[in-house]
């Protein structure tokens, strides 16, 4: 039986319909509802020690997904198991085998240093002092805390207190980590360093990790296999290679000229924009490599300034829409 | 001029959009004055007279009070001390008008959104229950207007001082307990002053807080009559002008303090 | 349930500790929640001036019954009161983190902060209470003493539930209207600081027997008084309030299920 199954998976919300017409205390006594299936029909299975990325455009239906699979939600239909419970039924029991990082929210205590709030946790899971040492250690050696254990929560940067809510969500060796835009407003570096702790703790604790994300960057350093749901149904279940040649193939190289320049014309690349020394290029990454190009185009100008921009999440829907006709297809999935 | 006339009306509808709210404490007010009407009862029901009232006095105090604990706003009003602690104050000082004027005007909007909404229905749904009293002359219904509207400005007075002890306390909030006992027991908003023995009366009458109940409730019960009734309301009135400029001199120090400290 | 019974301790300390860091602060604080709460105790001292008897108690028997009225709302209110929180909670999210631990909702959100501040009007009630204790003229046997604290922690238990109960209803209405709760917080100890035959039939009823706030303090009162009962209430009642207090928890927990049920199934 694989960790995580989900079979036919619904969520209806029930929400009010706002009536166009009508004024204030009217609208009040006739109130239309209509139901809005924010999760219809998934199925999936997550095996242990795979790391998938769960990913789609806002709305999509992600966090729905989420706030069930931890038995915040109870599904309106379909079947669901994680790790031998049934969550909604067996939230208390669950919570002891997994961890949740809400990116945009804490689960540490604001007022407390960082130390007092997983001392807390390692009492509300009840970790055994030794192996709640033994993470607290890891997961401080690993992502560099020594310095700011002792620093009250709400005086933390954001990378520094998204390191903390790792650590806090691992304390009790949970074997699902569910990870909801872990890296949002983080910079280059930070995000780094949660991806290679990431990396680590799936290849050495076997970690099983579902991660939801709005960054193509963590996607790529993170998940062999991606789950992209739109309007509430699988898109596509896969490697993330093969979706990657199909859908993600275009990339933008952004450059930054020394001075304003006319488009350049390179090879394999189409100038989409130009502001004044700032200039698009859009290209293949089957055509030529992004270091190609960057050759390219020194030869023809002085670059001040680059950056490469990846395909958005949204953009890749787009394209398995207009490409499979919005189609669903999957292949297999890949074993961890 | 016009700016503070916005102001007003800004205060006015700020409070207007919480239906809800109004509605709930509309219903806690009510409660409230029955419990307490019913002690009065039964006090009356030992006694013909206390201190002056009879029943109908003693029940037309206690739901007009509760009509004007929201219009006064007696309770946890914090905008200010907030400001001062998030640090917002520095800018807000920084704008082209007059801050304790600025607030003023916008408490005066808020005071006769809750004048309406919140102060008249308790009075209405205790006269279905009891007998309370109605002035017969029309002096006397203009005379009470005018001192609700400067228990407002004794209330705003208090409460922008106890706001500006935020520069100064680390926490508000108990500073903010102690005013509020005080205003609560001293205003007659509990017991008439009337009722307290002499000398906690005495204490009661020289300070400013019978100005936000205990006054502008007996011009409405006709205690006071002809030049005393003038005294009354005179005395009033100069607390809300004292405490007004109090409220001036200290936001002049709370200001040199952002200016040297920088906040 | 027993796990979450010994982490109460120390999640409520972990919510003192930062409310203590400012000394001074903390103590204006517990002399102004004191001050506050004197202020009520007075209003009842005056109204004695006035006249010996009220409905036929004594100053000293409705000093007690503020007294033990007092101490259990305000205990209640030390570890419930701050559930009024609750609308935020469920709108920035924050419930949701909480319910991804292994620990029941309503300890969770009743653990996030610890009123200590109220311990200022406490001490008020206490001093009150032990002054009553004295003057009210209770004949004091092994059994009355015993029954006091049974008394105080049933009070506190019935405010509890129904701060709870209150709560519950966020789920529904996300705190539209949350204010009506006060009517039965505040508005029940301020009731149940009287005998409550001084009010109208209409009145007692709804608050003392619907929401039975006269168990908090009127019915054990009455028997540690050894006071026959102006309404002639049957004398088994002075000995309801723990079932009573028990109702009242079963109640709580019921609603707190289903306002958790209904928002697992709706969502925010």
């Amino acid at each position: 039986m694989a960790l995580i199954e989900v079979e036919n998976l619904s969520k209806q919300f029930r929400v009010a319909r706002k009536p166009e017409g009508g004024r204030g205390r009217l609208r009040r006594l006739r109130r239309d509802f209509a139901d809005v299936h924010a999760v219809d029909g998934v199925s999936f299975a997550v095996e242990a020690g795979e790391m998938v990325g769960y990913i789609g455009p806002n709305g999509a239906g992600k966090s729905t997904t989420i706030k069930m699979l931890t038995g915040i939600l109870v599904p309106s239909g379909g079947r669901l198991s994680v790790a031998g419970f049934e969550p909604s039924r067996q939230r208390r029991e669950l919570a002891r085998q997994i961890g949740v990082v809400f990116g945009q929210r804490t689960q540490l205590w604001w007022d407390l240093p960082l130390a007092d709030s997983f001392d807390l946790l390692k009492h509300i899971y009840h970790v055994p002092m030794a192996r709640f040492a033994a993470n607290l250690e890891r997961c401080v050696e690993l992502m560099e805390m020594g310095e700011f254990l002792r620093t009250p929560v709400r005086q933390l940067s954001l990378g520094q207190r998204m390191r903390g809510e790792l650590t806090a969500a691992l304390l009790h060796d949970p074997a699902i980590l569910y990870l909801d835009e872990p890296t949002i407003g983080l910079d280059v570096v930070a995000k780094a360093r949660i991806r290679a702790f990431l990396t680590a703790l799936n290849r050495d604790a076997g970690t099983t990790v579902l991660l939801t994300t709005h960054d193509m960057g963590d996607i790529e350093r993170l998940c062999r296999r991606v789950i992209i749901i739109d309007r509430g149904g699988i898109l596509y279940d896969g490697a993330l290679d093969p979706l990657k040649a199909r859908f993600a193939i275009e990339r933008t190289l952004v450059v930054d000229l020394e001075e304003p320049a006319p488009p350049l014309e390179v090879p394999f690349a189409i100038v989409e924009r130009v502001e004044g020394p700032r200039q698009w290029l859009r290209f293949q990454r089957e055509q030529t490599s992004a270091a190609d190009l960057i050759a390219a185009v020194a030869r023809a100008a002085h670059i001040a300034d680059l950056r490469v921009d990846e395909p958005s999440i949204e953009d890749v829907v787009l394209r398995i829409y207009a490409g499979g006709a919005g189609e669903r297809f999957s292949s297999t999935p890949s074993p961890g | 001029m016009r700016l503070y006339w916005e102001v007003f009306r800004h205060g006015f509808r700020r409070y207007a959009s919480y239906r809800a709210a109004t509605v709930a404490g509309l219903f806690t007010n009510t409660v409230f004055g029955f419990l307490r009407a019913y002690v009065l009862v039964a006090l009356f029901a030992a006694t013909a007279t206390v201190g002056g009232y009879d029943l109908s006095d003693a029940l037309t105090y206690v739901f007009l009070g509760q009509g004007m604990i929201m219009t006064v706003y007696m309770w946890s009003w914090w905008e200010i001390a907030l400001a001062i602690r998030s640090g917002d104050i520095v800018t807000d000082l920084s704008r082209p008008f007059d801050y304790q004027s600025y607030w003023l005007a916008q408490d005066l909007g808020r005071a006769c959104y809750h004048a309406v909404f919140r102060g008249i229905p308790p009075f209405l749904v205790g006269a279905l229950v009891f007998d309370l009293r109605l002035p017969g002359s029309p002096l006397t219904w203009l005379l009470f207007v005018a001192s609700v509207a400067v228990a407002v400005c004794v209330s705003f007075g208090l409460r922008f001082i106890v706001n500006l002890a935020a520069f100064w306390l680390l926490d508000y909030r108990g500073v903010g307990a102690i005013s509020t006992a005080c205003g609560t027991f001293l205003s007659g908003f509990v017991v008439p002053i009337a009722f307290f023995p002499g000398w906690l009366a005495a204490i009661a009458h020289v300070l400013p807080f019978r100005g936000m109940i205990q006054v502008p409730i007996d011009v409405f019960l006709e205690k006071e009559r002809g030049w005393a009734l003038v005294g009354v309301l005179a005395v009033q009135l100069a607390w809300a002008a004292a405490l007004f400029a109090a409220g001036r001199l200290l936001l002049g120090a709370a200001r040199r303090r952002v200016v040297v400290q920088g906040g | 349930m027993g796990s979450e019974l010994a982490l109460y301790p120390r999640l409520a300390w972990s919510r003192v500790r930062g409310q203590v860091e400012y000394r001074l602060s903390f103590v204006l604080m517990l002399v102004g929640y004191f001050a506050a709460t004197v202020a009520d105790f007075l209003a009842i001292w005056v109204i004695f001036l006035h006249l010996p008897l009220l409905a036929g108690w004594t100053l000293g028997e409705v000093a007690f019954l503020y007294g033990t009225s007092y101490v259990s709302f305000k205990l209640a209110d030390m570890v419930v009161g701050h559930l009024d929180v609750l609308p935020t909670l469920v709108r920035s999210g924050s419930l949701d983190t909480l319910l991804t631990r292994p620990l029941g909702s309503l300890f969770q959100v009743i653990t996030i902060d610890f009123g200590l501040r109220h311990v200022g009007a406490i001490a008020q009630a206490v001093c009150v209470l032990a002054v009553a204790c004295v003057t009210a003229g209770v004949p004091w046997d092994a059994a009355r003493v015993a029954m006091m604290p049974v008394t105080i922690l049933s009070g506190t238990v019935i405010f509890a539930s129904i701060w709870v109960l209150g709560a519950s209803t966020v789920f529904w209405t996300m705190g539209n209207g949350l204010e009506v709760m006060n009517t039965f917080t505040y508005g029940g100890n301020q009731m149940a600081n009287f005998p409550i035959n001084i009010y109208a039939g209409w009145l007692r009823r709804l608050i003392a027997y619907v929401v039975p706030l006269a168990f908090v303090t009127y019915f054990p009162s009455l028997y540690l008084l050894a006071k026959e009962d102006p309404l002639g209430s049957p004398g088994i009642l002075r000995f309801a309030s723990p079932l009573v207090a028990l109702g009242c928890v079963a109640a709580a927990r019921f609603a707190w299920g289903q306002g958790i049920r209904h928002y697992q199934s709706t969502g925010s």
